[in-house]
């Protein structure tokens, strides 16, 4: 095989498909966010877009009462009955509703910048958002300065897929 | 396009992740059967429909999920302000003079 130049063999921006962790949503009022965070051994942050990492799991806040709570798959057992009979709640796994796609690369903005109307740039790293993407209802996280996850719908997952990969090559052409 | 500020994620969004949810502050009556046809029909059908200021219902629903109220210029499409479900009816003339 020919040695390629630097520029092809590190595209701008590169999308693949993460392996699939446990995953709850989790509804709750205000008012039992502490006996859920304690049950949970993880921080509820109060704030839309705010998220909290422990050792193992994370929590983003999509709504005034609306968590996602990622977790690896082998403690999907010990968080669906963490809150059984504490607080008056909802908790959802949706381990199997999303497909999520890690966006990596100096381009990452660029290539989101076709399907999301919102201005990235003020997103800080570390905090998320449930937005649009090509008019596909997504979650959003800015995991590092250049490097986001984006979870869609499965039945969307072909569609938006396929326009990152379009999006990826033509930024990686220089279009 | 439209930018509107979601007062639950206290941030100025593009439109597309909002629905717009009719005119605001219409209670539904407490005792339906006690009304007549007529009064039953200007609740559910009969709308201001202003030119100009309208106090009018949105939904931050590809976000936060939550129903909001706005002021908005039907004329120049410009939002006066948002402010969050269950909260009084902002009186524009103080907002104006305070604003002075
Ligand atoms: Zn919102």
């Amino acid at each position: 095989m020919t040695a390629h130049p630097r520029s092809l063999a590190q595209p701008p921006v590169t999308v693949e498909v993460l392996p699939p962790a446990a995953r709850f949503s989790l509804r709750l009022r205000a008012e039992a966010r502490p006996v859920a965070e304690t049950a949970l051994a993880l921080p509820l942050p109060d704030r839309i877009g705010r998220r909290s990492v422990g050792a193992t799991r994370q929590a983003i806040c999509l709504g005034p009462d609306e968590w996602w709570i990622d977790a690896p798959a082998a403690e999907a057992d010990a968080i669906r009955s963490a809150l059984d009979g504490l607080v008056p709640h909802a908790l959802v796994e949706i381990t199997d509703r999303e497909i999520t796609f890690q966006i990596d690369g100096p381009g990452a903005l660029d290539l989101l910048a076709i399907g999301i109307a919102r201005d990235l740039s003020r997103l800080e790293v570390g905090r998320g958002a449930r937005t649009v993407f090509d008019g596909v209802q997504a979650v959003l996280v800015r995991e590092a300065e250049h490097r986001f996850t984006l979870s869609v719908w499965r039945s969307f997952a072909p569609h938006v897929g396929e326009l990152l990969e379009q999006g990826a090559r033509e930024i990686a052409l220089g279009l | 396009m439209l930018l509107i500020h979601c007062p639950y994620c206290d941030d100025t969004l593009p439109e597309p992740e909002f629905a717009y949810a009719g005119e605001a502050h219409i209670a539904r009556p407490a005792d339906p059967m006690a009304l007549s046809d007529e009064e039953w029909k200007n609740f559910l059908f009969i709308r201001s429909n202003p030119r100009g200021t309208h106090y009018e219902r949105w939904r931050h629903i590809h976000g936060c999920g939550r129903f909001f109220n706005a002021i908005r210029d039907t004329v120049s499409d410009k939002f006066v302000m948002t402010y969050r479900a269950g909260e009084p009816r902002p009186n524009l003339d103080a907002l104006k003079e305070a604003a002075e």
